[in-house]
């Protein structure tokens, strides 16, 4: 009769665009074919509420089935059925304009699932959508005069972290519930989001955030670090806010702030509902649809399915849980059902107290914890996911430790592998071994993950509560058979093998986009595919970066091999070695502000002649440049070349070095210049700032500005994080032979990542030594007249 | 007591094992029962006073004035010679060209001659170092021509360097060394190590740009020149005669003088390399074990810096000087005296053992081209009347092939390696359809000039010197060579000698007869 009953009704639904909101449009289109939708939608950044509804809902596989039957009819039927209107739960009057008010006026039934269910949620967040949402839902129904009967999905986990039974009562009837007033929460929530605000501005904490971001970006230029620590910042305060939110849910009794927001909204609701008639709903752990609208059916990745798929993949070696206890899980679509149920029902009388029903399975047809595990474990042994290399995971199986202990141990691997890139960044490491570092990291991330899961999820593998039904399956017992096989929500009704075996773990594995076939992949990879992109027709500047990217040398090697040229062999020895001997300070000045290690290392040219230099610098391309090559960085530069790519060399080297002996293989060239005194010698000062950091980035767009190019159709090249600015400016950014941290950012972004080496048959000098001619070096000269060399 | 002949050895159960040059190392290889090895000629005597030796050649020319009467004050006088490839190894101080041209420049002196030029007559090939051209020249000669600017490296890119001289009657283009065609004399100093090298070659090809090069330096040529060791049968000497004409037609007076040196090739302790292994003393078995063992450890690097530093202590067998093709005749001959060795049919199967050098990579490394070259180009063609492998049968070459290039020298060979012979490997295919854009590139060209690097087409030119043997041989096996490189040229790699023998059977039969060639020390096989 349930279908008959909402005939010709106007049901508001909000949170529609979810998991359980999007079976509930769903089965209310499909099988209550005469009833009319009224979604609440919260507008998008870039899409009206209109839009995400035609693309987050409609277009779900959900709907294939009724697709199906309607054929070219579904857009008109949807079209006639639903009405959206554009607000927000989190907003006071729901955000509602006249029109989306009218529509409210006109329901008979307001259906509210609409809930932020991350357990990790700011505590502010969680207390405007789960805390006020269900009373700002009763308070707009009475603003517009409406006294439809409103249906509001809790949990059963507003029970709190108790053993035994949990009956569906009010959780203030509770003789466990604590006394707190919900309205000081809230105040206390807010109060606490401006405290956090204001102290991650103090100067304390924003040197930390600038210290962070430059250690991960290192020499990166102002705009960019700057960047980078406002979104550590952001990303400190959500963190403080969700920490402030388990600890409070944990102070009074609840696994989490979401469990807490919600036990304290229904009372929130109960407080504000006046007239309103409502009904609670209160589902257990929600999973993938039994049978509605199709075995397996399920909406994003939740709760149990990043654990599963983390499981599956060899990376939850341990996890807590008490192997009697009972995992109360329930299929969305019984959880719809007995929303559906409510729904018809409608209130007794809008005076009695509110109806509270649990759809839980622990009471009438348990699964014990140990039970899943041996499922999951006996699924996965026989159907594993693959590695990257086609090989079978191997996945554990698990001795049901305490939680402390598994957190702990997960903690010390967090903290260990923190340690090890810490080292790591601080080497200077390049090309495949700068990879080590990515790798730690998806280690760490891994871990990390793993540790959160722990976290959040341990508490409800070990909740001893059981929640009592006994009010669901009153209702059932008065259903007739059509509606009991139409709209089943009998918790008796699932065998769990067969549920977990052949109807959630294959859904889990299909929607997580895992290998679970074996063999290499063919086809190109990942880098020939970005490669191509690099080297399509399309692009038209191709910026490169000098020093270990298309050379494995430096400004001091360059200078030292010029230096030593005219010297006796034993001061040429003497000078190659206090170069190198230098390396390290010089190296720790470069990696703070490369502009400024050039300005300071060029000086020591000043005096040197000009005419000299010229001369000797022509000899470097043998001994330097080519010796030290990477071969196929320069094809690179040609090939760009003959795709009709403007090249363009943008580094911080001098002109001397690079304009003669580099000219041919680019069409221009941007590079430092150092001043001439009349005398025809060098000043040692640069005359404009050296392209590097951001003035790099900025070198090129006037470049691309000046040439008439787009730099979103630009490529370059270039191998440490102080280059970032070049990197983030283009559309196609490469990372040749990057060192640790520019590792792990383009791993992250998806940057190409070209490893080019020196070719093996080079020559390899242990020292930057020019070969000698006989006569006096500047160095030398320059030691006697300008006291300037050191 | 005169030295021996080359000759053809039968293995039989008694024959000890037989060196096989490696790269940078050696092998000693069992060959089966029943094959035949042929040995080089013992080195010949040397000339005892070469000083002598090459004033009389100058005071007495063969079809030509003396030198000293071409002299005359306030002529342009031009002395080209070879450049760095040749000899190999290089020779010990001081190299025959420095005598040569010291004497020249006595009688040029002496004739009151003050306009000289030397110009290392390298055409393609990368520039000589000033440690090399001091090698080649000596140092005082250097000394007194380099800082004016008199001594130089050859630049076929330097437009203004260049003149047009005319074409041939087949309408090859002969464009050379302005200041050489010019000159009121060129005198040529050579080294004629094997047959290929000295005649109207020395000029038309030393001294030439692409424009001129290309005419000869292509897969039709090389395919008809059969071989390139024999210029009676050679379409590249053909070639090179034809632009001879076009020169002294067009008024080049050219004084060629020519010299070959003999076999000696290895100084010791590595001198046991040259003697039949039936011969080797307890000593030079003990420096055989000693070296190996010790090469086998070193690294890559050490091994070649071990071998790059041998002088060679070959010298001079004679000497002529005057008329190019009446001088050539002359080389030509003392050239077939030390290096030719007759041998009785083909072979289905002929091994080479490579070793660590080729004209191309003095003082640098020899990559896989120039494996390719060495193997096909030079060593295959070291026949006369028919090449010592039958049509259709197999080369196997023993050498580790390293994916290893210089790059300094050899650049447009990297990109050649990665962007040409990963598309293909047919010699008509690389020349039609990547040729002209690495002769005409930029980049090499400006390397070629600037640098030490060859000149961009250069790899091209390796890979077409192996044309002949490319399209003579069923297959080309070889051992011990970096897997990947060998694959990529178009070869198969084996692992040893054993199974490159039972790779060949799958082109040649169960049974095939097998040729060892035992070089170096250079020969000629002349086969009938």
């Amino acid at each position: 009769m349930i279908a008959e009953v909402l005939a010709g009704r106007r049901l508001f639904v909000t949170g529609s665009t979810g998991f359980l909101g999007t079976a509930l449009v769903e089965r209310l289109l499909r099988s209550v074919p005469e009833c009319e939708l009224v979604l609440l939608v919260r507008p998008g950044r870039r899409s009206s509420a209109a839009q995400r509804v035609r693309r987050e809902i409609l277009r779900n596989d959900a709907f294939d089935r009724l697709r199906e039957r309607l054929g070219e009819g579904f857009a008109t039927e949807t079209d006639r059925r639903i009405q959206v209107v554009a607000g927000d739960v989190s907003l006071d009057g729901l955000g509602l304009d006249d029109e989306g008010r009218q529509a409210l006026a006109s329901c008979d039934v307001a259906i509210h699932a609409a809930a932020s269910v991350a357990f990790d949620s700011p505590l502010d967040r969680a207390v405007e959508v789960n805390l006020l949402g269900p009373a700002r839902i009763a308070e707009a129904l009475q603003s517009v005069g409406s006294t439809a009967h409103l249906v509001s999905v809790s949990t059963c986990y507003v029970a709190g972290n108790r053993r035994g039974r949990a009956p569906e009562i009010l959780v203030s009837d509770t003789p466990f519930s604590p006394a707190v007033g919900w309205r000081e929460e809230v105040e206390a929530a807010r109060r606490r989001r401006a405290d956090v605000e204001a102290e991650s501005r103090t100067p304390p904490l924003l040197a930390r955030f600038a210290k962070a971001a430059r250690a991960e970006l290192g020499a990166a230029g102002v705009p960019l670090l700057a960047t980078k620590a406002e979104k550590l910042r952001d990303a400190w305060v959500a963190d403080t806010m969700v920490e402030a939110g388990r600890a409070r849910a944990r102070a009074l009794g609840w696994p989490d702030a979401y469990a807490y927001t919600k036990a304290l909204g229904e009372q929130a609701l109960l407080d504000v509902r006046g007239d309103v008639p409502v009904t609670i709903v209160r589902p257990s752990i929600i999973e993938s649809a039994l049978a509605e609208p199709r075995p397996g059916w399920i909406r994003g990745f939740r709760m149990a399915e990043p654990v599963i798929i983390t499981y599956a993949q060899g990376l939850l070696r341990e996890f807590p849980g008490i192997p009697e206890g009972v995992v109360d899980v329930i299929p969305v679509d019984l959880v719809v059902a007995a929303v559906v149920d409510a729904a018809a029902r409608g209130p007794a009388d809008p005076s009695d107290p509110p109806a509270i029903v649990q759809v839980a399975s622990g009471s009438t047809n348990p699964l014990h914890y140990r039970h899943l595990v041996d499922l999951v474990h006996g699924w996965f042994s026989r159907n594993p996911l693959y590695d990257t290399k086609g090989q079978p995971i191997v996945v554990p199986r698990w001795s049901f430790p305490g939680r402390g202990r598994v957190q702990a141990q997960l903690e010390r691997a967090v903290k260990t592998i923190d340690r090890a890139e810490k080292a790591l960044s601080a080497l200077p490491l390049r090309g495949t071994s700068a990879r080590w570092s990515a790798d730690l990291e998806e280690h760490r991330a891994a871990a990390a993950r793993a540790l959160v899961y722990v976290e959040l999820y341990g508490a409800y593998a070990e909740t001893e509560a059981i929640f009592g039904v006994d009010e669901l399956l009153d209702r059932w017992s008065t259903l007739d058979a059509a509606d009991r096989e139409r709209f089943c929500f009998h918790p008796a009704v699932i065998d769990w093998d067969a549920y977990v075996t052949e109807v959630h773990l294959p859904s889990v594995v299909e929607h997580a986009r895992v290998r679970s076939t074996p063999g290499t992949r063919s086809g190109p990879s990942r880098t020939e595919r970005l490669r191509a992109r690099v080297l399509s027709a399309d692009r038209h500047l191709a910026a490169f970066d000098l020093e270990n990217t298309l050379i494995a040398s430096n400004v001091v090697e360059s200078y030292s091999w010029l230096a030593t040229r005219r010297l006796p062999p034993g001061d040429r020895v003497r000078l190659a070695l206090r170069a190198l001997a230098e390396g390290p300070s010089l190296l720790a000045l470069d990696r703070k502000d490369r502009g400024d290690f050039l300005r300071h290392f060029y000086r020591r040219f000043e005096g040197a002649p000009v005419d000299q230099l010229d001369e000797d610098a022509v000899q470097l391309l043998s001994h330097l440049l080519l010796a030290k090559s990477f071969p196929a960085g320069f094809r690179r530069v040609r090939e760009h070349r003959r795709l009709g790519h403007r090249t363009v060399l943008i580094t911080g080297a001098l002109d001397l070095i690079v304009e003669r002996n580099l000219g041919p293989l680019f069409d221009d060239i941007v590079c430092a210049r150092m001043g001439v005194t009349e005398e025809g010698r060098y000043t040692g000062e640069l005359l404009a700032a050296p392209p590097t950091g951001e003035a790099r980035a900025q070198a090129m767009a006037d470049y691309a500005e000046a040439e008439g190019l787009r730099l979103e159709e630009a490529v370059a090249y270039a191998d440490s994080a102080s280059d970032l600015p070049m990197l983030e400016a283009v559309g196609f950014p490469v990372a040749v032979n990057p060192e640790t941290r520019l590792a792990s950012i383009a791993h992250k972004r998806g940057w190409l990542v070209e490893q080019w080496s020196k070719s093996p048959g080079g020559p390899r000098p242990l020292l930057p030594i020019g070969p000698m001619t006989r006569r006096t070096s500047f160095a030398e000269a320059g030691r006697g007249r300008h006291g300037a060399a050191r | 007591m005169s030295p021996r002949p080359g000759f053809v050895m039968e293995v039989d159960r008694s024959t000890p094992p037989t060196l096989f040059m490696h790269g940078e190392g050696f092998r000693l290889q069992s060959l089966p029962v029943g094959s035949r090895i042929v040995y080089p000629p013992e080195a010949l005597p040397t000339v005892a006073d070469i000083d002598g030796a090459i004033r009389s050649a100058l005071v007495d020319p063969v079809d030509s004035e003396p030198l000293s009467a071409l002299l005359f004050p306030g002529m342009r006088l031009t002395i080209a010679f070879d450049d760095v490839s040749l000899p190999l190894p290089p020779m010990r101080r001081p190299d025959v060209r420095q005598r040569v041209i010291e004497a020249v420049l006595d009688l040029a002196a002496a004739a009151g001659v003050d306009d000289v030029h030397l110009i290392a007559a390298l055409a393609l090939h990368r520039r000589m170092t000033e440690a090399e051209l001091r090698h080649a020249v000596g140092d005082r000669v250097y000394d007194a021509f380099a800082p004016r600017g008199q001594l130089y490296n050859f630049d076929a890119e330097d437009p203004d360097a260049l003149t047009f001289v005319g074409e041939t009657d087949q309408g090859e283009e002969v464009e050379i060394s302005k200041r050489a065609a010019e000159s009121d004399l060129l005198v040529y100093v050579n080294i004629n190590l094997v047959a290929m090298d000295g005649g109207h070659k020395s000029t038309a090809t030393g001294l030439a740009s692409y424009r001129s090069l290309r005419h000869h330096h292509n897969v039709r040529t090389l395919q008809r020149s059969r071989s390139f060791m024999d210029q009676h049968r050679s379409e590249l000497h053909s070639s090179n005669w034809r632009m001879g004409k076009v020169l002294r037609d067009a008024g080049v007076k050219i004084f060629q003088i020519e010299t070959t040196l003999n076999n000696d090739t290895f100084p010791p302790p590595f001198d046991f390399l040259q003697k039949r292994e039936w011969e080797w003393s307890a000593r030079d078995r003990a420096t055989f074990v000693a070296s190996s063992k010790a090469l086998d450890r070193a690294p890559n690097r050490v091994r070649r810096s071990v071998f790059h530093a041998v002088r060679a202590p070959h010298d001079l067998t004679g000497v002529a000087a005057g008329d190019v093709e009446a001088v050539h005749r002359l080389t030509t001959a003392r050239v077939y005296d030390q290096q030719l060795v007759a041998v009785e049919g083909q072979t289905d199967v002929l091994t080479l053992g490579l070793p660590y050098i080729c004209p191309y990579n003095v003082n640098s490394v020899m990559n896989p081209i120039l494996v390719m070259s060495t193997a096909l180009g030079y060593f295959f063609n070291l026949y006369r009347g028919r090449p010592l492998v039958r049509e259709g049968g197999v080369l196997i070459v023993s050498h580790p092939t390293p994916w290893e290039f210089h790059p300094v020298h050899h650049p447009s060979y990297i990109d050649f390696f990665e962007q040409v012979l990963s598309e293909t490997t047919d010699p008509l295919e690389v020349e039609k359809t990547y040729e002209q854009a690495y002769a005409e590139d930029e980049w090499y060209r400006h390397l070629y000039r600037t640098s030490y690097a060859y000149h961009g087409v250069h790899p091209f030119y390796m890979w077409y010197w192996g044309a002949h043997a490319l399209q003579h041989l069923g297959a080309v096996i070889v051992v011990g060579g970096d897997t990947r490189a060998v694959r990529r040229l178009g070869f198969k790699p084996a692992s040893t000698l054993r199974d490159a023998l039972e790779m060949a059977s799958d082109t040649v039969g169960r049974d095939p007869s097998i040729t060892h060639f035992h070089a170096p020390p250079l020969m000629m096989a002349d086969v009938t």
